[in-house]
């Protein structure tokens, strides 16, 4: 029992074992009294021999009253006129052993302290193991979703990832502008310059989008040649179709591909949510998709801004002819 | 075969013979390039071929191989933890050595799935302690070997050792300590620094 104490019946440590020796730092512990080295904190209140006794083969937490106030667990027996109390450390183990710098010989050869210890530390090995999994794994599905949302062509997002940005816009009711963009006469580039041209123009198209908008902005492919900018906070009519005719202007720039000059434009057709959630996604994107066409019918290479008053009528959103001549052109 | 173990391999070649030989080495014996991860279990084969691999592109007999990786494992700065583990084991070189059958109980109460060899000591004739290492994998003797040497050495104990080699399941070690504390040895401290 390296940790235990022999209190005379007055109550000051008789003799106290190796371990025990060590613990007590400045003064040491022989000749002292054990209720003014120690406070016992449960059983409560227990200050002198009699209270000790009382407790006798009761669980005891004691604490030095000095720093660095390691605590204990004990238990006190009568013992000739006075008392034998062992003591071991509780949970503060690691602490006491650091603060004490026990070795693995300071304690009884039946206690498990140092199996505990071990036992601590290759659990947390494994645990750090297992964190660090954890955050690979993490970050390879960051990855994973990165490219589930990215056209791989462009680099702009996709499809999916247009609905996961409108929902959430919309839910958490943000205001924002949607310009839906098709590029006219790239049909005729595939058909007489081939896909590699068609797939260069999508790219040089996708690069001028990119430098027309912020950062914070989603642009979107959102199937062949037909693009969707979703640009939060920006619900100025005017700023919007003026960032669209921006847009087609680049658009228009002539663009080589293997010595020849593909020429393309673009319709745009601009809706606006003025957040609050009143605008469901699919009316939305109807309404752009509405003014889109009406830039179509109106010689392309425009931008339209959807109102009610214009679109939202009767005839609208037929327009048969032009469609379908549109739709075949482009 | 646990990822520990592949791992293990994976960081000893990749932290002693460099990152590009790791890569070789992992395309050569169709291991993951990436590595190894620790918590998984792996098939069987791709530690066979690596260590094939190994003998190949680092000119070395398997023994030499296994022993590198046993002294790489409590030396290298990147896998302290192991070495501190097994200081765990006592406070001197021979109570290390008597508390080697201890060890696969040990690793399992922190990794159950991890099939350590089972380890057997024995004092044999003129101080001589046979350690009896009996796995169904041949091999874990030489990595015993250099894990041994190198304790040995960070307790400061002078020891020989040698591998007898291998009948069935069993391989034998012979260790003799010709001084226990015959160096400083490193220091071990029970609880871990912060």
């Amino acid at each position: 029992m390296p940790m235990h104490l022999q209190l005379d019946a007055r109550g000051r440590v008789r003799h106290a074992g190796p371990t025990m020796r060590l613990l007590g730092s400045g003064g040491g512990l022989l000749g002292r009294d054990f209720f003014t080295l120690f406070r016992l904190r449960r059983p409560h209140g227990i200050s002198d021999m009699a209270g000790l006794m009382h407790h006798a083969g009761a669980r005891l937490q004691v604490r030095f009253r000095d720093p660095p106030h390691t605590q204990f667990k004990g238990v006190a027996v009568p013992a000739g006129d006075g008392a034998l109390v062992n003591l071991s450390f509780g949970i503060s183990i690691v602490e006491a052993i650091r603060t004490h710098d026990l070795k693995s010989r300071d304690f009884a050869p039946t206690d498990l302290t140092v199996e505990m210890l071990y036992l601590l530390e290759a659990k947390e090995t494994i645990l750090e193991e297992w964190r660090r999994l954890n955050s690979r794994l993490q970050s390879a599905r960051v990855a994973a979703e990165e490219q589930a949302f990215t056209d791989t062509l462009t680099g702009l997002r996709n499809r999916r990832a247009m609905d996961h940005v409108l929902d959430r816009l919309v839910r958490d009711g943000h205001p924002f502008g949607l310009v839906h963009l098709d590029l006219d006469f790239f049909k005729q580039v595939n058909d007489t310059f081939g896909h590699a041209a068609g797939d260069h123009v999508l790219q040089v198209a996708a690069r001028a989008m990119v430098d027309v908008t912020r950062s914070e902005d989603t642009l979107v492919r959102a199937g062949g040649d037909e693009f969707v900018l979703i640009l939060p906070g920006l619900v100025d009519a005017r700023r919007l179709e003026d960032l669209a005719c921006r847009l087609i202007e680049r658009l228009e720039e002539p663009i080589s591909f293997e010595g020849h000059q593909c020429r393309i434009s673009g319709s745009a057709g601009i809706a606006v949510s003025h957040g609050g959630g009143v605008q469901p996604v699919a009316v939305l994107l109807d309404q752009a998709d509405r003014a889109l066409y009406a830039s179509k019918k109106e010689g392309r290479g425009r931008a339209t801004v959807f109102s009610v008053e214009r679109h939202d009528t009767a005839h609208a959103p037929s327009l048969p002819d032009t469609v379908e001549k549109d739709a075949g052109n482009a | 075969m646990h990822g520990l173990v592949n791992r293990a391999i994976q960081c000893f070649v990749r932290d002693t013979y460099g990152g590009t030989m790791w890569e070789r080495l992992a395309r050569q014996s169709d291991a993951p390039v990436a590595g190894f991860e620790a918590m998984f279990v792996y098939d069987d084969e791709v530690t066979e071929r690596m260590l094939c691999a190994a003998e190949d592109l680092l000119g070395r007999d398997r023994a030499i191989v296994l022993e590198d990786l046993g002294t790489y494992l409590v030396s290298h700065p990147n896998v302290g933890s192991l070495r501190r583990l097994l200081r765990f084991g006592g406070d001197t070189f021979p109570e290390f050595l008597d508390s080697l059958d201890d060890l696969p109980s040990r690793a399992a109460l922190a990794v159950p799935e991890l099939e350590l060899p089972r380890f057997d000591v024995m004092q044999g004739e003129g101080g001589i302690v046979r350690v009896l290492c009996r796995s169904p994998r041949a091999g874990f003797g030489h990595v015993l070997v250099g894990i041994m040497r190198t304790l040995a050495d960070d307790y400061g104990a002078l020891v020989l050792l040698e591998h007898e080699g291998r009948e069935g399941e069993n391989e034998w070690i012979s260790v003799s300590v010709l001084s226990a504390d015959f160096a400083q040895g490193r220091p071990f401290q029970l609880a871990a620094d912060r």
